[in-house]
């Protein structure tokens, strides 16, 4: 080792430069956080979620104290005020049966918002009960579970409820509010659980290989304890992420079949049936504010959740933005 | 090849270097402080630090591909003595490849799997107007040739799914020499693949960039792999140069304490010391002492499992075939993962199964784990057969009186739990103690692997990959196992950290009269906790014999290779 070169001498730091740490030392002062307490951080650092967050906190109260909103009754009808316009506590005046319209469609949240909760819910229910069982389990209970959500992925949501509904329609003529719901809700949450079961089981496979869930297999917790306690928690953040857009996705729906007759009822006021009242006005080319108030708000709303639904999907995955 | 041999003035020089990332706008975190080197022509320098310790960040701004907001804050890198810290990107672009060639971390993720191999050398070749269309092919062939790929030919023409582990690195390694670098930057470019493929690839690239005259900047954790290869050393700790010098006198004269650290804990290098021998049998006496103690517990007791027999684990015969999908639809392979494997754990005792990754020694592992179902033959624990076990109360204590911990410290804690709750799952599970003697029980666990009780309500995402592996430990300790099975369960740390955990392992074996299996791809930490080595290669046990056999001497060649590839083997130090 004699022929050593410029700057290449033997160089040893001073130690008051350099201090040793203790091997792996533990960060005693640290505040403990969870997966769930960070992605909650990075929402609340979001400008999307909480621009997403006034419209639904808005659609809420809207939902719960429509009489903040407006003092007028929306079934009240006088055709003395057809078309009748604005005025002092009807900001957008009247439409053809001469009812208020903005409390027409402050009161018409109402059924949307419980179409799009209880259909995501029902969606939920179903899709993640499935996709676990049919992830976990394998075998032949996922080839059944996989292939009967291939036939009804198979079949376009929309089409599928018209048939369900007007079927529904022939055999029980008449129902109640949420009786009217409760089914356009089934048609709904029978034709959509397809996806979420497929991104659940995606999810499930992935989790169940992981090196903890043997561990805890190896601790002597059972198969379902296991699936309950380990494997669906990990696999669940994907699922809150489609079931936020799913909402928005599930009012529109409503309105869509309501404006062909076939969601809720004429008696319940609701965006779609107001839609569909308006329709006719399209055609002329007058009194557009009949239609404008409605689909603004059904717009608004599904809006708010759709950007709810991508602040959660950077939220949980920090990765994924750009 | 523009290498001139002749100057003696330095190839790369960098002064006080300082390479930064910025947080935010205010913070900006220091990677690399301070640092300098000189590299001269056909010159080979290690760099050694561990994980965190800047030795890649220092790597990168050299050829100018820092990661995301990183950035040169200060000092200067001249290559053949031009300032090339202010160079453009352009200027940096035609730098990089043709003067500059980079060999990546891992073979896996670095090629791109739509393309063929040869035709992303090919790329590398017509970027550097090296040679372009039919000459280009030529060259491709002989680059893989050289850099020791047999049948070069048709290699080139396959993907890199085709290609194992050792030979993408070679195909990397073409790529980095292709168009014939003054520098070549070698970046941890073993770590993924098994020893005795390191050795070879290590071997070859030696006698590649001698005869050719390129000087390699070689970057890696092991201090013993770093003294082989490298006449120059370079040991980075938390961003700064703390000693630098020729390699060999580094290693028998370390002078920073961080060295001195390296130099006595290191695996490679400790395992050739006797008084790690030593330390091992003073714990076996305590351990064996103890275990017998338990063992009269155990044959007295109606709940455990077992007679308290010598050997706590017999298998027998072990065989495991995994059916595999053939060419058509009807076609099954049967595939032989553990043939015939037979050994003896004997109370208080490690006995280690070594082998490389496809040797089927975690597959071993899951089967005594009763995790996996083997295809014929027995395992008995304690004198009892694991399979006739049929009702739930017999399997809850043959899971309490065995217990595993797992290779990957981030995949083998559930990242929702936290450490409180993952330490008190098995509690839990086997319905122990009131919730208020549970907590006890989670303090007195983590004080027994060393970690403050503050860490009980944090999660594993905030853990480093040791205190990670010590939680494992303490949720396996739980159950007051007889038998622990550590699958791996120090090769994912960093050298320090790996001993301190063996270390933390074979106090408690002392302590707790624990029996181990301890199954490794590393030879050099065997003979820091086992006694008996069960040596596997491709399903088979090749050779079983005690540590002391197995390492002065060996029965078998393929024992003599994996002894013959751990790093640093041929230096020697001394007690």
């Amino acid at each position: 080792m004699s022929d050593i070169r410029p700057g290449q001498e033997r160089f040893v730091a001073p130690l008051e430069e350099t201090p040793l740490r203790a091997i792996d030392a533990v960060d005693v002062d640290a505040v403990p956080e969870s997966q769930w307490k960070e992605a909650w951080k990075r929402l609340r650092a979001s400008p999307l979620f909480w621009l997403a967050s006034v419209i639904i906190l808005v659609l809420a109260v809207m939902v719960a104290f429509p009489t903040l909103f407006t003092s007028a009754d929306p079934n009240a009808a006088k055709l003395g005020n057809q078309f009748a316009p604005a005025s002092e506590g009807h900001p957008f005046g009247y439409n053809f049966q001469g009812a208020d319209i903005w409390a027409r469609t402050v009161y018409g949240a109402r059924a949307s918002v419980a179409v799009g909760l209880l259909a995501t819910l029902a969606t939920v229910a179903i899709g993640v009960v499935s996709g676990a069982v049919a992830g976990f389990f394998g075998g032949l209970t996922d080839t059944l579970i996989s292939r009967l959500s291939d036939v009804f992925f198979s079949i376009p949501l929309l089409l599928a409820c018209i048939v369900v509904i007007s079927v529904i329609n022939n055999i029980f003529p008449s129902r109640g509010f949420w009786g009217s719901v409760l089914v356009v809700v089934l048609a709904l949450a029978v034709f959509a659980w397809p996806q979420i079961t497929r991104q659940m089981r995606g999810a499930v496979l992935e989790v169940k290989n992981l090196e903890f869930v043997d561990a805890a297999t190896a601790i002597g917790a059972s198969k379902m304890a296991n699936l309950r306690r380990h494997i669906v928690p990990n696999a669940l953040s994907p699922v809150i992420v489609s079931a936020t857009i799913m909402l928005g996705v599930f009012i529109v729906s409503e309105s869509a079949l309501s404006f062909l007759g076939l969601g809720l009822p004429q008696n319940i006021v609701s965006w779609g049936n107001d839609l569909s009242d308006a329709q006719t006005l399209v055609r002329s080319g007058q009194h557009l504010v009949v239609m404008w108030v409605p689909a603004t708000a059904l717009a608004i709303t599904v809006l708010g959740f759709v950007l709810l639904g991508e602040a959660v999907r950077e939220a949980l995955d920090p990765k994924a933005r750009k | 090849m523009s290498t001139d041999f002749s100057t003696a003035g330095p190839l790369l020089e960098i002064r006080d270097l300082r390479v930064g990332f910025r947080v935010d706008k205010k913070k900006v975190l220091t990677a690399v402080d301070g640092a300098s080197l000189t590299i001269y022509p056909g010159q080979t320098i290690a760099i050694v630090g561990e994980s965190g310790s800047g030795k890649s960040t220092l790597a990168h701004a050299v050829i100018d591909l820092l990661p995301g907001s990183g950035h040169v804050m200060g000092g200067s890198i001249l290559f053949q003595g031009a300032e090339i810290t202010d160079r453009s990107r352009s200027q940096m672009l035609a730098l990089r490849g043709s003067s500059i060639g980079l060999v990546p971390q891992d073979p896996m993720s670095n090629l791109n799997p739509l393309w063929k191999v040869g035709h992303q050398i090919k790329e590398a070749l017509v970027a550097n107007d090296v040679c372009s269309g039919d000459e280009a092919d030529r060259r491709v062939v002989e680059l893989l040739e050289e850099a020791g790929l047999p049948d070069a030919e048709r290699r080139a023409r396959q993907y890199p799914h085709e290609f194992s582990g050792g030979m993408r690195q070679r195909a990397l390694i073409a790529m980095g020499l292709a168009s014939r670098p003054q520098l070549l930057i070698a970046d941890e470019p073993t770590s993924a693949l098994d020893v005795t493929v390191q050795k070879q690839i290590l071997d070859h690239l030696d006698s590649l960039t001698d005869s050719l005259g390129v000087a390699v900047m070689l970057i890696t954790h092991d201090l013993g792999l770093a003294a082989e290869r490298a006449d120059h050393l370079v040991v980075m700790y938390r961003g700064k140069i703390v000693e630098s010098g020729p390699a060999l006198d580094i290693l028998q004269n370390p002078q920073h304490p961080y060295t001195q650290r390296l130099v006595s804990k290191a695996p490679s290098i400790a395992s050739q010391r006797l008084s790690s021998v030593q330390a091992r049998a003073e714990v076996r006496e305590q351990a064996v002492q103890t275990a017998a103690e338990i063992a009269e517990e155990v044959a007295q007791s109606a709940a455990a499992l077992g007679a308290g027999e010598g050997d706590i684990i017999v298998a027998e015969n072990l065989t495991k075939i995994f059916t595999l999908r053939g060419a058509k639809p009807w076609e099954k392979i049967d595939f032989a993962a553990v043939d015939d494997v037979s050994f003896r754990l004997r109370r208080g005792t490690t006995t280690a199964i070594v082998g490389e990754s496809g040797s089927g020694k975690s597959t071993v592992a899951r089967m005594v784990l009763d995790l996996l179902p083997p295809t014929s033959g027995t395992v008995r624990f304690d004198g009892v057969d694991v399979k006739t076990l049929s009702s739930r109360k017999q399997q809850l204590s043959l899971r309490r009186q065995m217990q595993p911990v797992f290779q990957n410290p981030y995949a083998s804690l559930d990242p929702l739990y936290s450490i409180y709750q993952s330490i008190e799952e098995p509690l839990r599970t086997h319905d122990i103690g009131s919730k208020k003697e549970r907590e006890a029980k989670v303090r007195d666990l983590l004080d027994k692997v060393s970690l403050p009780t503050t860490v009980m309500s944090r999660f594993p995402g905030e853990l480093s990959g040791g205190q990670r592996q010590r939680v494992a430990i303490a949720r396996a300790l739980a159950l007051d196992p007889e038998v622990v099975i550590c699958d791996e369960a120090v090769s994912a740390l960093d050298v320090l950290v790996q001993a301190q955990i063996l270390e933390l392992l074979n106090d408690l074996q002392a302590e707790l009269g624990l029996s181990y299996l301890f199954i490794t791809h590393d030879l050099a930490v065997v003979r820091q906790i086992a006694d008996d080595v069960l040596v596997m290669q491709n399903g088979k046990v090749v050779e079983a014999a005690s540590v002391a056999q197995v390492f002065d001497s060996p029965a078998e060649a393929y024992t003599q290779r994996l002894l013959d590839a751990i790093p640093g083997a041929s230096i020697h130090l001394g007690a």
